[in-house]
């Protein structure tokens, strides 16, 4: 199980210069380097990593936590399995620069259970890191800064990747989101301050810190700072993890993939958007087309329809049930999957469903809910030629 | 005295809160381990660690019963959780599906009648450039094809000898 991958900036990390650079700082300057950056999370939600540390420093509390969001599960994701592969370390050490950032002294990984065979490897990762120093009591001489790491698995919910959820996961509760506010920031884990960062985010902050925030501002777009990594899966003919900066268009992205000829690409996931052909010029950027990294490509014999179904059907089993929008909506856009696929659904009624799209993009409680809709509202909006009319077929499963 | 199989569940589960804790946050990772142990959280079990615990057995059941990979049913030695996500859909996961189904001669969620075997399905299990992908227990396979399907069941029916009958399981493939 190897995976294609280009060049990646991790490769070329100095082991332990994030750190030790940060140490040297002191805790408000580590902090002022990361907004600096301007680094945005890596994990989708695009929260500003500087401004999200800097509220967890100022936030009031006996204890605080850094959580690394290792929940990967947003269909074809899988930057971070990559990443916690081949440079945990790198992960480790960013988490370690943002526990010395905002005063923490525990920091956990809550890495989702599909991943279990990386376990073995993370706790030898951390047991060397503790032998060496880089983790426990007075990390590199220096004084006071205590600080550890552990693991936490998960256990099989997609939910789990918004951070509310994984919080309450942590806290023993289903992985029911939370109102929001309270922020994490301030009342998070155990009811304290607790900064929820994604995998790639910890390793860029330590490179950011290592290599300077001008560096990292060099590269990318001016409201999207930075390189970012790619899931590509799909029709393409290297389909892998690849690095690319931020802005990159949908084609050169594909030129870089072997993607020539594709009809579609979902960017974002699931719970991101289709874009069709035409808009292959368009930027992948937060200000453009958001993604957390995850590219599926469809070549020009892929159905659409049935790519909408199997979004829908993951979303349905999904949805943690709380709230109605989502319950409810993501049932019924998937039965109008299936009135499409037999060719019985009246454009009236497809009218409808977008206006339940909409719906829930605007009335669900998390991230879930507002976003399960983008890929049969896109679809239905760009594809709607092909996914009208259907001679009644037997759909054979 | 003869010690009866809840007595001697209950020992352990007294053993693995002690070892995690009673705090709330250490449910799952209990839950966790049981269902290493016992491929099954049973009623009895819920209601020993909510008793231990000092909270409602709802609450146990409100959390084994949210999480796809904590069960009250009974589950197989061997957990196969074949990825139906879009990019192992794309690269031909209904054949490995119709073939797992053939060879165990069971459909998705269900047992085999001998203990030995669960179909599942999982959502994406983060191996969308390589996929058909599964996971065999914690173990991943990709690129699985209908044919590799009956070598990956023929190394877990090897693997499975008097020693995996152990409670601390290690499943070597």
């Amino acid at each position: 199980m190897t995976t294609i991958m280009n060049d990646i900036t991790f490769s070329t990390a100095e082991a332990g210069a994030g750190l030790k650079a940060a140490l040297e700082k002191g805790r408000a300057d580590v902090i002022g380097v990361v907004r600096e950056s301007a680094m945005r999370g890596r994990g989708g939600a695009g929260f500003p990593t500087g401004v999200k540390w800097n509220l967890a420093a100022g936030a009031q509390g006996d204890k605080k936590y850094v959580v690394c969001n290792a929940d990967e599960g947003e269909p074809g994701t899988f930057k971070d399995r990559a990443i916690l592969s081949e440079w945990a370390d790198l992960v480790l050490e960013g988490m370690t620069i943002a526990g010395y950032a905002v005063g923490a002294a525990e920091g956990i990984v809550y890495l989702r259970g599909e991943y279990t065979y990386l376990v073995r490897q993370l706790e030898d990762a951390l047991e060397k890191r503790r032998e060496a120093g880089l983790l426990g009591e007075n990390i590199q001489g220096k004084d006071g800064f205590n600080f550890d790491i552990h693991l936490h698995m998960g256990c099989g919910a997609y939910i789990c990747g918004e951070e509310t959820a994984l919080i309450e996961a942590l806290e023993g509760q289903r992985g029911e989101p939370r109102n929001r506010p309270p922020f994490p920031v301030n009342t998070g884990l155990n009811g304290c301050p607790t900064i929820v960062n994604n995998v790639e985010t910890f390793a860029w902050a330590s490179m950011i810190l290592a290599k300077g925030p001008e560096w990292f501002k060099g590269i990318g777009t001016e409201k999207s700072s930075g390189p970012k990594l790619f899931s590509v899966s799909g029709d393409v003919d290297k389909p892998g993890v690849y690095e690319f900066p931020m802005g990159i268009t949908v084609a050169e992205l594909l030129k870089n993939v072997g993607g020539g000829g594709a009809k579609a690409v979902q960017i974002g996931g699931a719970s991101g958007n289709c874009i069709p052909a035409c808009e292959f010029s368009r930027a992948i950027a937060f200000e453009d087309v958001s993604t957390g990294g995850s590219i599926i490509v469809f070549g020009p014999e892929r159905d659409m329809l049935k790519v909408a179904e199997n979004f829908l059907e993951f979303f349905e089993d999904e949805s943690c049930g709380q709230c109605t929008p989502c319950r409810i909506g993501n049932t019924r856009l998937l039965e109008g999957i299936r009135m499409l696929q037999t060719g019985h659904c009246s454009m009236k009624y497809l009218q409808e469903l977008c206006k339940l799209g909409e719906t829930m993009q605007l009335a669900s409680k998390c991230g879930l809910g507002q976003s399960s809709p983008n890929a049969f509202l896109s679809i239905v909006k760009h594809f709607r030629n092909e996914l009208m009319g259907r001679a009644c077929v037997m759909v054979c499963k | 005295m003869l010690m009866t199989q809840q007595d001697k569940l209950m020992g352990e589960l007294k053993a693995l809160v002690e070892q995690h804790g009673t705090h709330r946050n250490a449910l799952i990772p209990i839950l966790q381990d049981v269902q290493k142990r016992y491929h099954a959280i049973s009623d009895f079990a819920m209601q020993t660690i909510a008793d231990l615990l000092g909270i409602h057995p709802v609450e146990v059941y409100s959390v084994v019963t949210f999480y796809a990979f904590l069960n009250e049913k009974y589950h197989g030695k061997f957990i196969i959780r074949l990825c139906r996500t879009i990019s192992c859909e794309m690269a031909g996961k209904a054949a490995v599906a119709r073939q797992l189904e053939n060879d165990l001669d069971i459909k998705f969620g269900e047992t085999t009648s001998d203990g030995r075997f669960t179909l599942e399905w999982a959502n994406c299990i983060g191996m969308c450039d390589q996929g058909p992908a599964m996971l065999v227990n914690d173990q991943v396979f990709t690129k699985v094809t209908p044919e590799k399907v009956h070598d990956i069941l023929e190394a877990c029916e090897k693997a499975f000898g008097p020693h995996t009958m152990q409670t601390e399981e290690e499943h070597v493939l």
